[in-house]
């Protein structure tokens, strides 16, 4: 079972309406993906606090699911 | 018999450095987990490697006690640092080097470019 990279998108999005989400599939297996979510909820957190919110949001899919996600996480530059 | 959740807190509070891992660290299973176990090497850190495929008990109480899905997973002195993106996030950056020195954990400080 694997998961498309629109889902993954839209639960992240459904946690975090601000967020930008950039997905690569890394292997096009459905299974390894590389994400670069953009959010200002990730401000002043560290970036263990910050993967956690992004692996709440995909709903316990991550590890199960979703074998592999190469995360990188930040907060908007200033404007 | 002390629960999966009191061992793993032992664990980790009697050994500086812990990386809970797939395979050990002279036959990594996996490719995450060797990334991390090449990152400690390359900073000759003194650590201990837990194989989570030979226990599945801790395979998944080590992801309740942290809140992290995956594994591997490094802990410095009984504090949870990350999974293998944040390792070698930190590795790349200095800032793992630094986090040992502050935690006076001996390793090889790399040359700063």
């Amino acid at each position: 079972m694997a998961m498309q990279a629109v889902e993954i998108e839209r639960l992240i999005k459904a946690a975090l309406p601000d967020a930008e989400v950039e997905i690569k599939d890394l292997a096009g297996d459905g299974d390894h993906y590389s994400a670069n979510v953009v959010s200002a909820a990730f401000r002043g957190k560290s970036r263990v606090q910050q993967h956690q919110i992004v692996y709440a949001a995909l709903k316990g899919q991550m590890g199960g699911a979703l074998h592999a996600l190469a995360l990188q996480t930040s907060v908007p530059a200033v404007s | 018999m002390a629960s999966i959740q009191d061992a793993l807190k032992q664990e980790v509070a009697s050994n500086d450095v812990v990386l809970f891992m797939k395979g050990t660290p002279q036959m990594p299973m996996c490719g995450f987990s060797s990334q991390v176990v090449q990152i400690l090497d390359y900073l000759e850190v003194d650590y201990k490697g837990v194989n989570v495929l030979a226990d599945e008990e801790i395979r998944n109480g080590v992801k309740e006690f942290s809140n992290w899905p995956t594994i591997p997973q490094l802990y410095v002195k009984g504090e949870f640092v990350g999974g293998c993106d944040i390792v070698r996030e930190m590795f790349q950056s200095g800032e793992l080097a630094t986090h040992f020195g502050e935690q006076g954990i001996k390793h090889h400080a790399p040359a700063q470019s």
